[in-house]
């Protein structure tokens, strides 16, 4: 029995282990750029070079390089282009912080407007008090309605 | 000057916009800038496509600057760029080594000799696992490598004699006076 389990263990454990790695692989393929098909990624892309690098990302994982150890090797033959997610350094800082930076400039522009349009509105009220006859007649007659 | 500044940042931004957008227009976004420009070129050591008993390397292109031209025999835009090659060969200016890339040895003999072999010699790179280690990912590819064995240029895509007049011979001659 426990010769059995053995024997099963060994036949079994090659293939947890290929799936592991099957399952790690796309993962990280799937963060990779195919330099041919540029909106592709490693992982979909037919291309023949996206199957050559599949093959050395395979090869390198196998020989025990981290993820991370993969991006290097790659980043260093096809720059940081390959890298779906670009790195964050002072050249990605645009890139990175742009949209926030318009974020913050368009609701600086808002509120200046919103602020201007309060002042121009009290100004208003401010500068036309209801005093005449006719206002006041305009007012009660409001009023009036109102009461109703 | 508030008021000013309501008009012309406006558009002092809209130019910018602009100007990003008119550049954006002449680039090529199939250009991938190498990081491998100003680094030594990968070691490679591979055999020769006219005497596969011979293997070149690295070390014995040191002390020359050289080009090395990334072709194939199924690649399409390399017979574009060849006469080109052919012309700069006769004139002697430089060395040209020939990477086979991902070729049978069989059919880039007979492509050159078809097509004429501007090359010093070709080395074959059967799997393509040194074009790998030179970030190759379009066939043609052209390299500049100096005598210190450092890649000083990448040209990406078909020679055009554009680029060879204005900026790879230009840099051949500035190297190998130095």
């Amino acid at each position: 029995m426990r010769l059995l389990l053995v024997v099963a263990w060994l036949a079994g454990a090659p293939a947890l282990a290929d799936d592991a790695l099957d399952a790690r692989l796309k993962s990280l393929e799937t963060q990779l750029r195919c330099l041919v098909c540029q909106n592709e990624t490693l992982a979909e892309s037919a291309a023949p070079l996206a199957d050559d690098l599949r093959k050395e990302v395979r090869e390198l994982a196998v020989a025990g390089k981290s993820d991370d150890d993969i991006r290097a090797y790659l980043v260093a033959r096809y720059g940081d282009f390959v890298l779906y997610k670009p790195p964050m350094k002072p050249v990605t800082w645009l890139l990175w912080f742009g949209p926030f930076l318009l974020l913050f400039g368009g609701l600086v522009a808002w509120l200046a407007v919103l602020r201007r349009r309060t002042r121009l509105v009290v100004n208003e009220r401010a500068t036309t008090p209801i005093t005449g006859p006719a206002d006041q007649e305009a007012l009660a007659q409001a009023r009036a309605l109102l009461d109703e | 000057m508030l008021k000013t500044l309501r008009w012309s940042l406006p558009l002092a931004l809209f130019l910018v916009l602009l100007a990003f957008l008119f550049v954006g227009l002449f680039r090529d976004p199939r250009e991938v800038p190498s990081p491998l420009v100003d680094k030594p070129a990968p070691a490679f050591s591979l055999a020769k496509l006219h005497r596969p008993a011979e293997r070149l390397s690295n070390a014995d292109m040191r002390g020359q600057v050289w080009l090395l031209n990334v072709w194939a025999s199924w690649c399409v835009s390399c017979r574009v760029e060849h006469p080109l090659l052919v012309a700069l060969a006769k004139a002697g200016v430089v060395p040209v080594i020939g990477l086979a890339y991902k070729d049978k040895p069989e059919d880039g003999l007979a492509w050159l000799a078809s097509n004429g072999d501007p090359y010093r010699m070709s080395i074959v790179d059967r799997d393509g696992r040194v074009g790998i280690d030179f970030g190759v990912y379009g066939v043609p590819e052209t390299f500049v490598i100096d005598k210190a064995g450092i890649i000083r240029y990448k040209q990406i895509g078909p020679l055009t004699a554009d680029a060879l007049d204005k900026t790879i011979l230009p840099l051949v001659r500035e190297l190998q006076r130095s």
